[in-house]
């Protein structure tokens, strides 16, 4: 009775101090499919580490942003894992924001991811984030419009190809725009999308001293062909498009072709949620001859703040979401395809992966030609192909992308859109010290 | 024929009372709508009739644990109200029946704190909550709710308050009553109509704030507006979703100004028509 008694104390005293131990994370995160089944998928981590616990905190994008950032740049210690993009690792990184990832484990493989992402992950050497998905941009199509309009999609088109195939598979009086592209004012939303684009027709952001670029050829040449194509071939109201209302238009088959993130081929190609699931093809983002291609490269990262005091936690957890051993588990739970995709080359050399999501290739070679440090044709001082990685740019790309919607919208000219943006910008860079 | 006149106006008044209540309400009634409905239908346009589909309210229970942020709001927006009130009686009580030439100053000065935007006060309060320990802790939100609705609370007290005549409260003291039982058993036994009223719009004003009950908590102290905002996504379909954590989140208060809606008119109302 009396060893019955001492053994279920020393178990009661085992067990509280095992609860006192237990570390809890604040992970703060984004509500994508790929992260809510993260979430769903977290027994597996906590069975094999059950002395952390871990608590969600899901936000909209621009407001996680905003809570990240006043959280991290006043060291509120808040959260000991973040989901942040590629656009705000190297500038966090050289703020001394975030803790290099220098125990992910030995069979984590760091040498696997993919070289475009990791570069864009990585400053002096050290990788300051994981990349939990990636993506590039592409063009995705109906086969059934294009075989209509009498054309063959190349696997690299042109934007001349582009505009022609537009042009002719839109047919306003059944619902179908030739192309659909986005339209909403952002720096994550039409200026990515322009930005990206610009690069293949050779424009840039800044010269090699800063000097914005706006009032030069390659810029108006870009705008010019954006605004015509869609006046000729996008769907009404494009100016308010983003990301998932051009989703919505394609999945209802409203659209002959899309160039947008290659995440989207597994929604479109989803028979569930999508009307032209079994119609759809991809093709890489369109150039202009010049050796630059209008894609773009991000991933969502999961990023450790330096105020945390459960970094070996976090990394912890860090390298189990990104780790190979993830992807299996996802692919085990939920099929191949929904596993998340675009950060390790092994996945791509995957039988059954490479099976299972027929975009896979088309998505490699997508990521793999975008180089975040020679993004466009001419030399420029900064990294990132569809965003520049200074603090400035957030609210710079915005102000620049309202401009390029009201000329998308009819309400200014491309001149006047490029003038404002030229002044504008101008302004910003001198206030910022970048313009002596 | 003065009655077929006026039976012609009230029929007309209620008919445009009706249409402007239904566009003030078609925003929440949209919103329950696009509850049931798919992610697909949800994004189609509009659309009054959805397919009846509980899909979303499924997804939303699943991926989300609703007790917590419902209990979160109701501790914040009840104790945020009470303090409130501690503060505002005996504030409004000493402008509404000792007034100095002041006092419409110092009321204009307080209501003007409304008028600054939340955001530019965002980093200075976000220090002063970190550095005494009050992230996201349901102390430290209340205290900022009690902050945020107080002038409106002082405003509304003031007004009821400046109708009950001072010779009631004049008689009270000379029949021996302390400041304390003035305000206890004379004053507010009078002012209850108002302060319940000024109750219900504090605990309305505090279950709806979004920014500061988002930006200064994570997951203990985490109400109903946070657990909206995780429904929002930047890829993939999420209106249907959305929407029925809207009407979950919404659906306690809207009952409660439901029941209470006679008290909150009348105390909306009050000293409005003279």
């Amino acid at each position: 009775m009396k060893l019955k008694t001492f053994l279920l104390g020393t178990c009661s005293a085992l067990l509280l101090c095992g609860f006192a131990n237990a570390e809890t994370l604040t992970i703060a995160t984004v509500n994508n499919g790929d992260m809510v089944r993260m979430q769903g998928l977290t027994d597996d981590f906590t069975a094999k580490n059950p002395d952390i616990q871990l608590e969600w905190v899901t936000l909209e994008e621009n407001v996680l942003r905003e809570r990240v950032t006043t959280d991290i740049a006043t060291k509120g210690g808040q959260y000991d894992i973040m989901t942040i993009g590629t656009y705000e690792v190297p500038i966090w990184a050289k703020q001394g924001w975030l803790l290099p990832l220098d125990n992910l484990g030995a069979d984590y493989d760091a040498a696997d991811i993919l070289p475009a992402i990791s570069s864009g992950l990585s400053a002096d050497g050290k990788l300051y984030a994981a990349p939990f998905y990636g993506e590039s941009s592409m063009v995705m199509y109906r086969k059934d419009l294009m075989e209509k309009a009498g054309l063959t999609m190349p696997d690299a088109p042109t934007w001349e190809f582009i505009g022609e195939a537009a042009r002719k598979m839109t047919d306003r009086a059944a619902g179908i725009n030739g192309i659909c592209l986005r339209g909403k004012a952002g720096w994550g939303e039409n200026m990515a999308f322009l930005t990206a684009m610009s690069n293949s027709f050779g424009a840039r952001w800044f010269d090699e001293s800063w000097k914005p670029q706006f009032d030069q050829p390659e810029w108006k040449t870009t705008l010019e062909t954006y605004v015509k194509l869609m006046n000729d071939a996008g769907p009404q109201g494009a100016s308010s498009n983003g990301f998932n209302e051009n989703l919505a238009l394609f999945q209802q088959g409203n659209c002959g072709m899309w160039i947008d993130a290659t995440v989207a081929a597994s929604f479109v190609s989803n028979p569930k949620e999508s009307t032209v699931a079994d119609k759809v093809g991809y093709a890489l983002a369109p150039d202009n001859g010049l050796g630059k291609r209008g894609n773009w490269l991000w991933a969502w990262n999961l990023a450790i703040p330096a105020g945390t005091t459960k970094a070996a936690a976090a990394e912890k957890f860090v390298a189990w979401a990104t780790s190979k051993e993830y992807t299996a588990l996802v692919a085990s739970k939920e099929g191949w395809a929904n596993v998340p995709p675009g950060t390790r080359t092994s996945l791509y050399q995957n039988a059954e992966y490479t099976k299972a999501a027929p975009f896979a290739k088309m998505t490699l070679d997508s990521i793999n030609s975008a180089d975040p440090t020679k993004p466009t044709v001419k030399p420029v001082p900064y990294v990132g192909v569809q965003f520049v990685a200074i603090p400035e740019f957030q609210g710079l790309g915005t102000t620049v992308g309202q401009l390029f919607s009201a000329a998308l919208a009819g309400q200014m000219s491309v001149d006047d859109a490029l003038a404002q943006a030229q002044d504008v910008t101008t302004r910003e860079m001198t206030r910022g010290g970048y313009i002596k | 024929m003065a009655r077929a006149v006026s039976t012609r106006r009230t029929i007309f008044f209620t008919i445009a009372a009706w249409i402007v209540a239904l566009i003030i309400f078609f925003p929440i009634l949209y919103t329950i709508i696009t509850s049931f409905k798919s992610e697909t239908e949800a994004i189609q346009g509009f659309n009054l009739i959805p397919s009846g589909t509980i899909e979303s309210y499924i997804d939303v229970q699943t991926q989300k644990d609703y007790f917590k942020p419902f209990m979160n709001s109701v501790i914040l927006s009840v104790g945020s109200t009470i303090l409130a009130l501690l503060i505002s009686v005996p504030a409004a009580w000493s402008m509404a029946f000792s007034p100095t030439n002041k006092t419409k100053d110092i009321l204009m000065w307080m209501l003007s704190t409304k008028m600054m935007p939340a955001v530019a006060v965002l980093v200075p309060i976000y220090l002063i909550f970190r550095d005494f320990g009050l992230l996201d802790s349901r102390i430290g939100l209340m205290f900022m709710l009690m902050m945020i609705n107080l002038p409106i609370v002082i405003w509304m007290l003031y007004t009821y308050f400046r109708e009950i005549p001072g010779e009631i409260l004049e008689a009270a003291r000379m029949d021996g009553a302390s400041l304390w039982g003035e305000i206890w058993y004379v004053l507010t036994p009078m002012a209850v109509p108002g302060i319940a009223s000024t109750m219900l719009l504090n605990i309305i004003l505090a279950w709806n704030e979004a920014f500061w009950t988002i930006r200064l908590t994570t997951t203990n102290a985490a109400p109903l507006t946070a657990f909206i905002a995780s429904f929002s996504s930047p890829q993939g379909l999420f209106w249907a979703k959305l929407s029925a954590a809207s009407t979950l989140a919404i659906a306690p208060i809207l009952i409660m100004g439901w029941f209470s809606q006679k008290q909150l008119v009348r105390g909306l109302t009050f000293g409005a028509v003279k």
